[in-house]
């Protein structure tokens, strides 16, 4: 019959030498095989003490942008809700009122601003069709739930600290190593 | 006034002496669990538990709650009574064997002679293989009166390794009892401390090697864990038990790992022999409790070794079990006695 793979190795059926019989020889084999593992590097990352690094392209959990003075970067076009392939973006627009100009950057800005979580698959299509750098996928991970509607992030879950009034928060969030 | 002639303090050493003994073979057998999980982890290049206190010390702790916390089930058509008994039989014949084994020589308080060693009788050796073989019983009792029919399948199967096993256990015993001529573990150990004399294990290589691997198979443990069979074979003889009474079973393997391993070091290692040592030369109560601690020390190193071999060596198969009991076990146990009876004959007599 013919081999449906290279793959396969042959086994020789023959009987067992008296060496083999004896068992000892290739039981101590295996001991010294196990003990010398016991030295060896454990490559266990112990986890909430430890991470992993992530790469710098890591597509994690989302977050709102603020610019520099602190005003709120999207203004609600939809475009990151259109792109995204799991329909997980929901929003509502808002006119921007006489006062508000120190929080939100545009005329219009978004009023709810919700990410599902649960549908999310994190490809990062919201981040590249933005056109005011208002969203981006930060290297954190989405943490777990019990129930459903905690997964479905609103505005305040997702928006980066406001970096005039907390800018230690703020730095934190996007990863900068603290000002001194 | 006979009752008042007894020695009351006798009594109460005794008592003082179990209670302490028994509490040192359950706090070895409970941090056995927790040394062979980190044992298995670093021969696999894991770290093992290490959250429950530092490096996870606490986990016996937490995984002897967690087991009294879980609800007892007993199978409506079990046999309640002896569904109870199993774990019990399996505790009790664990922890009956520490009874014999001297654990040290003799502490000095004042006038009184303190031996540390519960009841020195003179057919110790008997008396283990008797407390052993009912061992079994309890697997084989709690394999029964679960009324499931691969607990009973397991239970037989553990039935059958323990009693084959038993055999050759004891024939090569047989050739160490004609070295020593005492079946008493005390007289043994003082044979081997006494100067001239080496550990029996040098007299009797192969006697060990076999009384080793039939210990293994006492045990149940791996290679030989097929009345368990964890993770095929429907987990085994304890199937349907639940709560402590599954932490009992589980516990009374390790208690008998320990009580072989201490009997092993007795009786083929020198028991609390320190090598290389002439005791007598020094404090006898400082020599007592040293010797306690290297009977201790080569203990823990045959437990060590249990722990390797099950994570180094797949389980045997059934039929490859008996036939390394039957048929290479025996007869070399056999061969061993009659070369140790032929040259004791011709050469010591």
């Amino acid at each position: 019959m013919q081999a449906l793979t290279q793959k396969s190795k042959p086994v020789s059926r023959e009987p067992m030498s008296l060496m083999e019989k004896i068992y000892l020889p290739a039981v101590l084999k295996g001991m010294s095989i196990t003990f010398s593992h016991m030295f060896k590097k454990k490559p266990t990352v112990r986890y909430p003490e430890e991470t992993r690094p992530f790469s710098p392209v890591f597509r994690g959990l989302h977050v709102l942008n603020r610019d520099e003075e602190g005003r709120e970067n999207c203004t609600a076009c939809g475009l990151c809700a259109v792109a995204c392939p799991a329909e997980a973006i929901t929003m509502e627009a808002a006119e921007r009122k006489e006062g508000e100009e120190h929080l939100y950057r545009e005329e219009k800005y978004a009023a709810r601003y919700e990410i599902n979580m649960l549908r999310c698959i994190f490809c990062g299509l919201c981040e590249e069709a933005c056109p005011k750098d208002a969203i981006y996928l930060s290297e954190t991970f989405a943490p777990a739930s019990f129930a459903r509607k905690e997964l479905v992030y609103a505005k305040n879950d997702l928006l980066i600290p406001n970096p005039k009034t907390e800018p230690e928060a703020f730095a934190k969030a996007k990863g900068l190593k603290p000002i001194k | 006034m006979n009752l008042l002639a007894f020695d009351w303090a006798l009594l109460i050493e005794k008592l003082v002496l179990i209670a302490i003994i028994i509490t040192i073979s359950l706090v070895v057998a409970m941090y056995a669990t927790y040394g062979e999980r980190k044992v298995a982890a670093w021969m696999q290049d894991r770290v093992g538990p290490n959250r429950a206190g530092p490096f996870g010390i606490l986990q016996p702790l937490a995984d002897g709650m967690k087991l009294f916390f879980k609800e007892e089930i007993i199978p409506n058509s079990s046999n309640k009574f002896l569904f109870i008994l199993g774990p019990c039989l399996a505790m009790l014949t664990a922890m009956m064997t520490s009874a014999i084994i001297p654990w040290g020589s003799e502490l000095r308080i004042g006038d009184r002679v303190i031996s540390l060693q519960i009841a020195d009788i003179n057919i110790g050796i008997l008396y283990v293989f008797g407390v052993v073989s009912m061992g079994v019983y309890g697997i084989m009792i709690g394999g029964w009166a679960s009324n499931n029919k691969f607990s009973l399948m397991a239970a037989l199967r553990g039935a059958s390794q323990v009693i084959s096993y038993e055999l050759a256990m004891g024939i090569s015993l047989i050739a160490l009892l004609m070295l020593t001529g005492s079946l008493s573990l005390k007289t043994i150990t003082e044979q081997q401390m006494a100067p001239g004399h080496y550990w029996n294990v040098l007299y009797q290589p192969l006697g060990f090697l076999i009384f080793f691997v039939c210990a293994l198979a006492e045990c149940n443990r791996a290679p030989f864990d097929l009345s368990e069979a964890e993770s095929e074979l429907n987990m085994g003889y304890h199937q349907e038990y639940s709560s402590m009474k599954l932490g009992f079973f589980l516990f009374s393997e390790y208690i008998n790992m320990f009580i072989s391993s201490v009997i092993m070091a007795t009786l083929f290692f020198g028991g609390y022999d320190i090598p290389f040592i002439d005791e007598s030369k020094y404090n006898p109560n400082l020599m007592a409790w040293l010797g306690v601690g290297a009977l201790m020390v080569k203990a823990l190193i045959f437990i060590f070794v249990f722990m390797w071999i099950r994570w180094t060596l797949p389980r045997f198969r059934y039929d490859q079990l008996m036939n390394l009991g039957w048929k290479a076990l025996i007869p070399l146990a056999l061969i061993n006695m009659v070369i140790t009876a032929v040259v004791i004959l011709k050469y010591f007599n």
